[in-house]
């Protein structure tokens, strides 16, 4: 074969490769989550399993969660000041940050801790539990490990997600009034005449949309790829990276999609 | 009856089972002895399902199990228990927790004091004080957890049960009292057993009959004295090097009593 066929062939065998294994990630994600909904008629295995996820996750998750929220309020508020100030009336400060909380940065940017929190703990779980052989021990004991363990998993952050980024808004919007007051002079009637004026309740309704979408894709890729896991240590590691960088990708393009959606459906 | 027939199995490129073919009788304990890596893991994951071969068929309890869908596979497991090669223990679960998931019959997993005295009655059987129930497997020594795992394959009262290197990683002495375990719970529970192990010497005490899975096949089946009177030089080789690994494991141990 000549040096020409060779660097042909190079890059269309990866290409070939790359469809091939993305088609059988697909193809073995989608059995999974079949799997899961099917799991769902066995409630009563899952929800007691589900309530202690729930805590764990929730209630551990939720001083990150509010310090990152707060800080982006503040950062907003900051950033705000600086480009509007002169420009614009000083209640536009309040749709800002209030708007900028609840449509994008609430939902994303608690999304992207819990990838990196929850997305690494399941993944590593699950992981750990595939290659020390206590999913198989479970699947011989005759009981589901979906039902078991991933259900538990998935259907805990699709509850506590949504409720961790309603939090996060809230404190967004709280820290970022607080600092435009203090750095602007902003008064709480501007504040709110100007988060009132451009507020619609549907904005709300979006950002929970948006978390549980979110919630839903950082739960299930984490537990496909930990439940996936081979060859000991090393692929514990290397899907608990694969958990938090697929994830974090899938946010970020699940949130460029929602928000063309969310645009259009304005 | 556990049968396998004409089972092939390979991971990619790697053969693993070419062509094995295995009885066991009810109430009989074979031992399928090998090398490590030679399969002998695959074929005890596809007696219960885990794996499924290529080719062939698994014939356990009249069910041939490739063929079972996910219930029927749920409801041949119940049957069968199935020791880990390294206990495979749910850590954040309490010894008793992980014995009482084992009880197959979901009537009796939902009854507490029916769970209550199995698990009491399954540490009795495997040797273990009641205290050990409270602990979590992070507390419990290489050779308790053997047990407990041992326990929980005999929660659910199975008709089988699968041992994969129920010695391995132990010292001697533990190993000693793992066969011991295996081979009274053969004698007190009556059931049909399946030991996978490379060491001969407790294989050849717990079991009726020796296979030797060598080069993906199965080389030799039968009693252990015709296994050990066998002029085969695969046979041959084997237990020659399994008397090495015996004679350097014994040193060890008189080293460390030295010491």
């Amino acid at each position: 074969m000549s040096n020409g066929a060779a660097l042909t062939l190079g890059p269309l065998r990866l290409v070939a490769r790359w469809s091939l294994r993305t088609a059988d990630h697909a193809g073995r994600f989608s059995f999974l989550i079949a799997d899961m909904l099917r799991g769902l008629a066995e409630w009563r295995i899952w929800v007691p399993r589900t309530l202690d996820q729930a805590t764990a996750v929730g209630y551990g998750s939720l001083f990150i969660v509010l310090l990152v929220a707060g800080f982006a309020g503040a950062v907003t508020s900051l950033q705000t000041g600086y480009q509007f100030t002169g420009a614009l009336p000083l209640y536009y400060a309040g749709a800002v940050i209030s708007e900028s909380m609840i449509l994008e940065l609430g939902p994303v940017l608690t999304a992207l801790i819990l990838a990196g929190r929850i997305g690494a703990r399941y993944a590593a779980e699950l992981g750990t539990m595939r290659v020390t052989e206590q999913i198989d021990a479970l699947e011989s004991l005759g009981r589901s490990p979906v039902s078991h363990l991933l259900i538990p998993r998935v259907v805990a952050g699709l509850l506590v997600i949504p409720a961790l980024t309603m939090f996060a808004n809230a404190t967004g919007i709280v820290v970022g009034y607080l600092t435009a007051k203090g750095s602007l002079g902003l008064t709480y009637g501007d504040f709110e005449y100007g988060a009132r004026y451009f507020f619609r309740p549907l904005d709300l309704w979006y950002s929970a949309i948006k978390s549980g979408c979110f919630a839903a894709a950082l739960t299930t890729i984490p537990c496909y790829l930990g439940f996936n896991t081979q060859q000991g240590a090393e692929g514990v590691g290397r899907a608990t990276t694969q958990a938090v960088v697929s994830a974090s990708v899938a946010i970020l393009m699940l949130d460029a999609v929602i928000t063309k959606l969310l645009l259009v459906a304005k | 009856m556990i049968e396998l027939l004409d089972v092939h199995k390979r991971f990619l490129q790697n053969v693993v089972l070419e062509g094995v073919s295995l009885e066991v009788k009810d109430g009989e304990t074979v031992a399928l002895l090998g090398p490590s890596g030679v399969g002998k893991s695959v074929t005890l994951k596809m007696i219960n399902g885990l794996l499924r071969p290529d080719l062939g068929d698994v014939i356990v309890d009249g069910l041939h199990v490739p063929q079972l869908g996910r219930k029927e596979l749920a409801q041949l497991r119940s049957k069968i228990g199935y020791v880990f090669q390294y206990g495979a223990l749910f850590d954040s679960m309490s010894v008793a927790e992980n014995i009482r998931l084992g009880i197959t019959d979901e009537t009796c997993y939902n009854d507490e004091k029916f769970c209550e005295n199995r698990v009491l009655e399954c540490l009795r059987l495997v040797n273990l004080p009641p205290e050990v129930a409270t602990k979590l497997p992070a507390e419990l020594s290489g050779g308790m957890k053997k047990r407990v795992g041992i326990a929980r394959a005999i929660a659910g009262q199975p008709k089988y049960l699968l041992y994969d290197e129920p010695t391995s990683g132990l010292d001697p002495v533990n190993a000693d009292v793992i066969d011991g375990l295996v081979e009274r719970l053969r004698d007190e529970l009556g059931v049909t057993s399946v030991v996978v192990s490379h060491d001969v010497r407790g294989s050849f005490r717990v079991a009726d009959r020796v296979a030797l899975l060598w080069q993906s096949k199965i080389r030799a089946v039968g009693p252990p004295d015709q296994i050990l009177a066998s002029k085969d030089p695969a046979v041959l080789q084997f237990l020659e090097r399994d008397l090495e690994m015996t004679l350097i494991q014994a040193e060890g141990v008189a080293r460390g009593r030295n010491v």
